[in-house]
């Protein structure tokens, strides 16, 4: 039961840490100034909700070896349990190349999924049966709303906004959406956490989701896609093809100076 | 992501604190000359401001193993935390007085214990203080959010901090930091930053 209870820890985490990182990637690159700042901002927010997360974990496991260092930059693939939406590239392409252009509309179709659910499942767990759970929980709704805010008035924006525009963001909404059928695929580690009250229950939230989603998506003049797809697994540690470069830019540095403080 | 010199204890701290704010500097106060000493420690980011004003200096106590410090981050991500930190305990050390750092996460941190006079000097430095935080659930206030525009009507509007006109567009979610909005005055045509409520 810890054991899990650790896991759904490192699944938030790993959550936080790769949107964040693949957020991060415009830095510099964004389309216009303001959501080139609106993006660093958001990888910020997500980063110190990975480290909370980290931390706890550290905490959790008193094995005096853990760190927020060591579980950020010195896992694998495999050890990684976060939803497989959030390594993708920002890019509709079939085979896309992390240095291949991005595309705008997949990083606000993906923050937008995940925003949305994510309050959801910060609110539920401001009741957590752990209490630095709750706490982090408590912080992290109040900074996601924002994040959603962001994706949701950008989603009408494109959405609603010119030929090309549209259909990029209804590019993006088809190619990212078979991808939150996880969400809410139960897993072993959450129906345990669930059971333990440490953790929510996705499933009773989908409704929720649903709704947020769809008034999102008609005003936005989109469509949904159709349900169905591969169902990716992350949160268990079996991901797409992307996630291995994603950690190889995010870890090199650390794992080329180990220990190194500055 | 160095660990902090001074670990967190939250839990350990959460039990003897009350839910709000404790911006507490009163001259009977066991610790007042402490507080005082604190009041030289700005916002890094906003250096008009110091901590207690910002209703992130929670407390200041007396433990069997010295003098504690108790002070709530902000946003999760801010990288003004661990500076606010050192700062600290610097500004005691230089008065020759040693204390320990805890940050405490529980209850989180919200805008709504900014003090008065705090609020108007972020709008004297020209910061647009924040709007009382929401209440409710978060969805409602997503959805709050962004019909705010689109309605029209019931808009809470941002006073400019130069010519004080309520005439004012937002440009952006976010601005120079994670806890600023960027707004326009319509009136006199100055850019300026709106402190989001938390």
């Amino acid at each position: 039961m810890a054991a899990y209870f650790q896991d759904y820890l490192l699944h938030l985490a790993d959550n936080a840490v790769i949107l964040g990182q693949r957020n991060a990637e415009w830095c510099g690159h964004g389309p216009v100034l303001e959501e080139d700042l609106a993006l660093a901002n958001n990888s910020l927010d997500l980063i110190g909700q990975a480290r909370l997360l980290y931390q706890h974990v550290a905490t959790v496991r008193k094995d005096g070896k853990s760190s927020e260092d060591l579980l950020a930059y010195f896992r694998d693939v495999p050890e990684f349990k976060n939803y497989t939406l959030l390594e993708l590239p920002h890019s509709t392409a079939l085979a896309p190349t992390t240095s291949g252009d991005r595309d705008y509309a997949v990083t606000i179709g993906r923050n937008f999924l995940y925003s949305a659910l994510m309050v959801l499942v910060w609110e539920g767990l401001k009741a957590s049966a752990d209490a630095q759970l709750a706490a982090i929980a408590s912080k992290s709704l109040k900074e996601t709303q924002y994040h959603l805010r962001h994706a949701h008035d950008w989603l009408l924006r494109l959405g609603d906004g010119t030929d090309t525009s549209h259909a990029k963001m209804q590019a993006a909404i088809n190619h990212l959406m078979p991808y939150t059928q996880e969400f809410f695929t139960p897993s072993a580690m959450e129906t345990a956490v669930t059971k333990t009250g440490q953790g929510v229950d996705t499933g009773p939230l989908q409704a929720a989701w649903n709704a947020m989603v769809d008034e999102a998506l008609t005003q936005a003049t989109l469509t949904r896609p159709a349900p169905g797809g591969f169902v990716t697994t992350g949160k268990t540690g079996v991901h797409s093809e992307h996630l291995g470069f994603v950690l190889a830019e995010m870890q090199s540095l650390a794992r080329a100076h180990p220990e190194a403080v500055w | 992501m160095q660990a902090d010199a001074t670990p967190s204890q939250a839990n350990a701290a959460s039990a003897a604190l009350p839910d709000g704010p404790i911006a507490l500097k009163k001259p009977n106060d066991a610790f007042y000359t402490t507080w005082s000493l604190l009041e030289s420690v700005t916002d890094p980011e906003i250096p008009v401001v110091n901590l207690r004003e910002m209703g992130i200096l929670r407390a200041v106590r007396q433990t069997a193993t010295g003098l504690e410090v108790v002070i709530t981050p902000t946003y999760s991500g801010c990288p003004a935390m661990s500076q606010m930190q050192d700062d600290v305990v610097n500004a005691l050390s230089r008065a020759g007085v040693a204390a320990r750092v805890l940050t405490q996460i529980a209850p989180a941190w919200s805008t709504d214990w900014m003090t008065p006079e705090g609020r108007e000097k972020l709008r004297a430095y020209g910061i647009a203080p924040p709007h009382p935080s929401g209440c409710g659930s978060p969805v409602a206030n997503v959805i709050q959010f962004s019909s705010k525009r689109a309605a029209g009507g019931a808009e809470l509007t941002v006073a400019c901090p130069q010519c004080g006109s309520h005439n004012t567009t937002e440009t952006s979610h976010f601005g120079s930091t994670a806890c600023k909005a960027l707004y326009r005055c319509l009136d006199c045509l100055e850019p300026f930053d709106y402190f989001k409520p938390y």
